[in-house]
């Protein structure tokens, strides 16, 4: 593993990114933050700006308005940028695949290295899929 | 000097550099305009609830908001009742009591949630740490009831889905008196604090005139003296049947808005355990089958406000039209008045004081007009939040005894 | 219960095409088109209903609207229907100058059903990308 991706796994900037979502993905997201599952102890911190993000929390469905932004982006982010699917709509759309509000899915428009299902996934979930994420890095 | 400005809001997911939900005219310091702009978040359910049959469209509309997960289904399931001869008429007592208890529970997360979000908007993370700390042991009720932290699907069309066992009641209970500690905790540090007053009290007001006008409802409207709550104008579940009261403030600023919350506090979790001494044994369901042609409405009194859903429909087991309309529509939309006359560093708490469904809260965009460059992002303008609070609290101690 | 509504009934007498009161605190008043401004200005001003929402709905008949208020002391929900015949270019004057409060909704019925709203203050997408499609609105009934 070379030394940025070694840097990587150390301390990880997250920007999260929704499209549409209901918030409940987005909620277990801040959840993992506070007190009770703590993650920033891994040396996991929000950043503010797309730019200092190593990792791309992407929750909710695209719909004609977020679907744009969410490719510029990723565009914009500094590589290697990873992303990460957080939640059942984000992963496929579920019930949503039908809207007509919705081109397509987030895989269709960023490339997406991690799915964590779930409706929302528990924090104990995004915990698990950050411990799996960090192995792939390490492994590569 | 005019520019015009935008501010992107959100830290927890500014979705991109140039988000435009509200934008901000000002004029100094002082922000003279708004426009609003939303579909952000539009994934048109009403037209995908027209394909889906009776018992899906409450797990679909569950996912129109993540915080209010009880009262969209619960308002669904009533404008179908509705059509059905009305709530009382169609689902067993034990029902209508769970119901009711897990609305309650919803409203106490909710609160707690924005409790957090506004303490730290402000600069209080501590008390964003505690009240979502607080909020644990409830999800874990929620988890132990109904099988998850959020999305309950409890709501189904003649009663619930599942039954809240004996052995659940004394770790509600539990939880209910840690939450009770809390409030009060929560209280004395937002009534006594005289930072938090000093940054809340005259921000952001909503007259009772304009909280008519526009139409506003839940604790934004209460918090202007308007007096309306569905659960006692309207009363569904067991609300008639075990005493509270409706909080009622008349200021109309974020300071107003935030002590309803927390008294709704109090009140929330005095008919949870109303509810548990009353609780009848007895079926949770009336096991409906079949759906006749007609048009309902059904309202619930959600953490925000008034849920209004209307079906219509015509004997096919999919409704015919699905009227949905939550109430962060109505009170998003005040804030073309409310965040008028503020700072640049107080828009930031005005526009999270109607409590909107959280994931609006997150564009706002400030740039300059003159040379139409961005001058701020979302990050920024917290940070100026927090930045006045402290600036605030030097002066008040710099003052003499 | 019943005042609001029977003061009502009493002075749109003439107006009132049909009432049903559905069920219980839910009473469905259907007028022509131009009657409606007059009639949700009535309910607003003069009996302090708070309008809740509006729906709209394709139907074979026309482009039926219903207007809801809520009548917070009695908890009654008074919803005013009226049909638009004309589907090919249904429109009605706006109820947006009256109160605020209804300048969402008409602008959202407008882009999904293809209501024009006459004299509304801002009729543009609320919900929907500036660049949809004209004349496809996702609410219209497939045929």
């Amino acid at each position: 593993m070379n030394l940025t991706s070694k840097a990587l796994t150390k301390s990880i900037g997250v920007f999260h990114a929704a499209c549409s979502p209901c918030n409940n993905c987005d909620i277990e997201i801040l959840d993992a933050l506070t007190p009770k599952h703590d993650l920033e102890r891994f040396g996991i911190t929000l950043v503010g700006s797309a730019r200092h993000a190593d990792v791309l929390l992407v929750t909710g469905v695209p719909n004609y308005k977020t679907a744009e932004r969410l490719k510029k982006l990723y565009l914009q982010t500094a590589k290697p940028c990873l992303v990460v699917a957080v939640g059942g709509c984000a992963c496929g759309r579920i019930m949503f695949r039908d809207s007509y509000n919705s081109p397509c899915a987030v895989d269709e428009i960023v490339p997406v290295d991690l799915y964590i299902p779930g409706c929302p996934p528990k924090p104990e979930a995004l915990i698990a899929g950050v411990v799996k994420l960090l192995a792939k890095l390490r492994g590569k | 000097m005019s520019h015009k400005v935008i501010v992107p809001i959100g830290p927890y997911h500014p979705l991109q550099e140039e988000p435009e939900f509200f934008r901000l005219y000002v004029e100094g310091e002082k922000v003279v305009d708004i426009d609003i702009v939303i579909g952000y978040m539009h994934r048109g359910i009403e037209e995908l609830s027209e394909h889906k049959h009776f018992d899906q469209v409450a797990f679909l509309v569950e996912r129109i908001c993540g915080i209010c997960s009880s009262s969209h289904p619960y308002a669904f399931v009533l404008a179908v009742e509705d059509i059905l001869g009305g709530e009382r008429n169609v689902v067993p007592e034990r029902a209508l009591y769970i119901r009711t208890i897990v609305d309650e529970m919803q409203r106490i997360h909710s609160h707690l949630l924005w409790l957090g979000l506004a303490g730290h908007f402000i600069g209080y993370n501590t008390v964003w740490m505690w009240a979502w700390k607080y909020r644990e042991p409830l999800l874990e009720c929620f988890e132990a009831i109904c099988g998850n932290r959020n999305h309950y699907a409890m709501s189904k069309i003649g009663g619930v889905r599942r039954d809240i066992g004996e052995a659940h009641i004394p770790v509600l209970e539990k939880t209910l008196d840690e939450l009770s500690r809390a409030s009060d905790m929560f209280k004395g540090a937002v009534m006594d604090d005289p930072v938090i007053q000093a940054r809340l009290k005259g921000v952001g007001v909503l007259t009772h005139k304009q909280a008519i006008d526009w139409g506003t409802v839940g604790p934004t409207a209460r918090a202007s003296g308007v007096n309306i709550d569905v659960r006692r104008d309207d009363p569904y579940g067991v609300y008639d049947r075990v005493s509270w009261n409706v909080i009622l403030q008349k200021e109309g600023d974020v300071f107003a808005k935030t002590i309803v919350r927390i008294l709704e506090l109090y009140e929330s979790i005095s008919i949870i355990r109303q509810c548990l001494k009353k609780m009848p044994a007895g079926a949770i369901d009336a096991d409906i089958k079949d759906i006749p042609a007609g048009e309902g409405i059904g309202r619930v009194e959600a953490p925000r406000g008034e849920c209004f859903h209307y079906i219509r429909s015509d004997g096919t087991n999919r409704p015919l039209r699905h009227k949905i309309r939550a109430p962060s529509y109505m009170n998003v939309a005040s804030n073309k008045v409310a965040a008028i006359g503020q700072t640049i560093s107080d828009t930031t708490i005005t526009l999270a004081a109607v409590d909107p469904c959280y994931c609006c809260t997150e564009r706002v965009a400030v740039l300059d007009k003159v040379n139409d460059k961005k001058i701020m992002n979302g990050w920024d303008l917290i940070k100026l939040s927090q930045g006045k609070t402290k600036q605030v609290r030097e002066s008040l101690s710099a003052k003499p005894e | 219960m019943q005042e609001t509504v029977a003061k009502f009934r009493e002075k749109f007498s003439n107006q009132v095409i049909k009432s049903q009161e559905k069920s219980t605190r839910r009473q469905y008043i259907e007028f022509l088109p131009p009657d409606i401004p007059e009639a949700a200005r009535f309910l607003f001003k003069d009996l302090n209903c708070r309008f809740a929402t509006a729906s709209g709905i394709d139907t074979p008949e026309g482009i039926e609207i219903l207007y809801h208020f809520s009548d917070d002391h009695t908890g009654e929900v008074i919803s005013l229907r009226t049909i638009l015949t004309d589907k090919k270019d249904p429109q009605i004057h706006s109820i947006a100058t009256i109160f605020p409060a209804a300048e969402w909704i008409e602008r959202e019925i407008w882009e999904l059903l293809g209501v024009k709203f006459i004299g509304h203050p801002n009729l543009k997408h609320l919900l929907l990308i500036d660049d949809w499609p004209e004349g496809k609105h996702p609410l219209r009934k497939k045929e």
